[in-house]
């Protein structure tokens, strides 16, 4: 989206010998930094964090590497949250089937958003998706299964592969660790294969991606399924985390939190995402105690961010001198 | 009776459509000419809305100024303090992609009612409607509160000298020309920022004027703006940004039949509008008045 208008300096960077290296040490940190990190922060704040940082690197499939701002993100998340809820606590599932009934409803609900959408682009495209997702708001409010204000309440966790108690919060912990990893993976090889490479050729250019014979409307509404169905996987893990589905997660300030995430962290980079995320549930969680309103603050990071730091965190470090050197590239 | 529906229920219902329909057109009016020169997607609009009816209650408690003044001061002083914002931020964010400028204003939007629900609380405050406003007529079917009728004729007024100005006076071609081409109109000779700046300062003011309107109506409080803002941007889809005219249009249509909803099927009254958006967009994508595909 700020590709046109931001080119990274130009001037020519030799990478560092070993930036491969370094880069594959970072993420083997990174991974490390996961396994340990429940022993020195409260371990629901980090699966919080992980939701999250999902259903933000899954908004940024759409934005980053497709060009496309959906401002309805939260029926997808919030939605698949109702549905695992739901088919966990009422029908009875195990944990595995019921994210997957998430995952499943959440790509269906974006394959009905995602055509209708992509009737228009650029701002209409945004304009349409936040008022489609808020018809999916009014229906959850109204519908009987979703408990309209009070949510679904009391969630069992159960049982994973009718094996491992998820309970136990170091249980489920790990089994939210290792749905954000592979969840991540599919993103990165999504985001590197032919089809990932057609999406930035659209982003970039659609007029010439359709003069190329590609079928531009199939491939903007496959990477929108594609995002749609990740936010699920995120939304529905944080159903069994937190144990409930409200109305809070398909509301359209959660659209925008998850585009302050991504903003925040860097458009269009693997990492940013999980940044921006870590960023604002930290934040939430600091003034969660206080009386002071959220939104203030997020209101005044996002015109800053818009303002003066379009990049991002990580994206800004990408086009520094060192992120050069090692390196990082931004895809936005 | 008209199909099952005793007529004074049917009547209301249309008369509160048709007030929710005044609304509607200012409000995507202002999204409209706002869009139309800046190409921005102003997302405060709903925050600015809120802002007029604040002020007006704030000129009342704290200012003992009444209804009449503040119908004329709240849109001024939303005007001024949305032409600092264009100067000093939104100016800025014109040369890159326009969904720039829809996160800037969604980010001032927070901010701006964030700020208002800490210093007053979420909850709704009375605004009396001015003594000449008060009681009812009886039109023989029904019994129409002369303050509600007040609101459609005001709103009919302003949207139509709205449209008069931009149509039919010279500051409104100098306005339509740099629709088409500022480079052009700036190489006249005319200040063209200026006209920007003018131009968003119109808008909000629009919005503060339908705030002041709405204040007796609805209770104000500060979340008022944010969930009609999503319906007006549904409202301006349909009607496609293209057309002043077609957006007055289409918010009063949409008012009645979100009206009529109610009385025929009142649990769809609330999606009745989005699922028209959608309807709209499958079969004429460029929306009913709108020319770019």
């Amino acid at each position: 989206m700020s590709a046109k208008s931001e080119p990274i300096p130009s001037e020519e960077i030799s990478a560092h010998p070993q930036a491969a290296t370094i880069r594959k040490v970072l993420v083997v940190v990174a991974l490390i930094a996961l396994l340990i990190a429940p022993q020195f922060l409260y371990p629901i704040f980090l699966m919080k964090l992980l939701c999250f940082a999902l259903f933000a690197s899954a908004f940024n499939l759409l934005l980053g590497y497709t060009g496309l701002l959906s401002f309805g993100h939260a029926a997808f998340f919030g939605g698949a949250a109702y549905f695992t809820a739901h088919a966990v606590k009422v029908w009875g599932w195990p944990p595995e089937m019921g994210i997957l009934l998430g995952v499943v409803g959440a790509a269906a609900l974006g394959l009905v958003i995602g055509a209708i959408a992509i009737r228009r682009q650029g701002i209409y495209f945004a304009m349409i998706t936040l008022a489609l997702a808020q018809m999916f708001y009014f229906f959850c409010l109204q519908a009987k299964f979703t408990h309209g204000e009070d949510g679904i309440q009391s969630v069992p966790r159960g049982e994973l592969f009718g094996l491992i108690n998820l309970q136990p919060t170091m249980n489920m912990y790990y089994f939210v660790a290792a749905v954000f990893v592979i969840g991540l993976l599919i993103i990165w090889r999504f985001v590197n294969s032919p089809f990932g490479m057609i999406l930035k050729s659209i982003r970039e250019n659609e007029q010439r991606a359709i003069s190329l014979g590609y079928s531009v409307a199939r491939y903007k509404l496959g990477a929108f399924v594609m995002s749609a169905a990740l936010a699920g996987l995120a939304g529905g893990m944080k159903a069994l985390v937190f144990q409930f589905a409200t109305l809070t997660d398909v509301s359209w300030q959660m659209s925008g939190e998850v585009i302050l995430m991504t903003l925040l962290g860097g458009i269009g980079t693997l990492a940013g995402p999980i940044f921006g995320a870590g960023l604002v549930v930290t934040l939430q969680n600091y003034l969660a105690t206080s009386d002071f309103p959220v939104t203030i603050i997020t209101g005044i990071v996002f015109m800053v961010c818009v303002l003066l730091f379009r990049r991002g965190l990580i994206g800004e470090f990408f086009a520094s001198k060192l992120g050069r050197k090692l390196g990082f590239r931004s895809e936005s | 009776m008209i199909f099952g529906v005793p007529l004074q229920a049917l009547m209301g219902q249309l008369l509160v459509g048709l007030i929710n329909g005044s609304f509607y057109a200012l409000l995507s009016l202002g999204l409209a000419v706002i869009f139309g020169l800046l190409r921005v997607i102003n997302f405060a609009h709903g925050a600015q809305y809120m802002l007029g009816a604040f002020i007006a209650l704030l000129l009342l408690t704290v200012g003992g100024i009444n209804y009449w003044f503040a119908l004329i001061l709240s849109p001024l002083i939303v005007g001024l303090l949305a032409a600092v914002v264009e100067r000093t931020m939104l100016s800025r964010l014109y040369k890159l992609d326009h969904l720039y400028g829809l996160l800037f204003t969604f980010g001032l939007a927070l901010a701006i009612e964030g700020t208002f629900r800490y210093f007053f609380g979420a909850s709704g405050k009375p605004y009396a409607p001015p003594a000449q406003l008060t009681g009812a007529v009886n039109l023989g079917f029904m019994f129409l509160p002369i303050y509600r009728g007040w609101v459609v004729i005001a709103s009919l007024i302003v949207c139509i000298g709205t449209w008069l100005m931009i149509e039919k006076t010279k500051l409104g071609a100098y306005l339509r020309a740099a629709t088409e081409n500022p480079t052009l109109v700036q190489s006249f000779g005319v200040n063209v920022p200026l006209l920007l700046t003018l131009t968003y300062a119109l808008g909000a003011a629009l919005a503060a004027f339908a705030g002041v309107l709405a204040a007796p109506v609805y209770q104000v409080s500060p979340l008022m703006g944010s969930n009609l803002i999503i319906v007006v941007f549904a409202v301006v889809v349909v009607g496609g940004m293209g057309s002043i005219l077609g957006a007055i249009v289409t918010g009063y249509m949409l008012g009645v039949v979100e009206g009529l909803t109610k009385v025929f099927y009142p649990e769809a009254s609330n999606i009745v509008i989005f699922v028209i958006m959608a309807i709209v967009l499958v079969l004429r994508p460029a929306g009913l008045f709108g020319k770019d595909a």
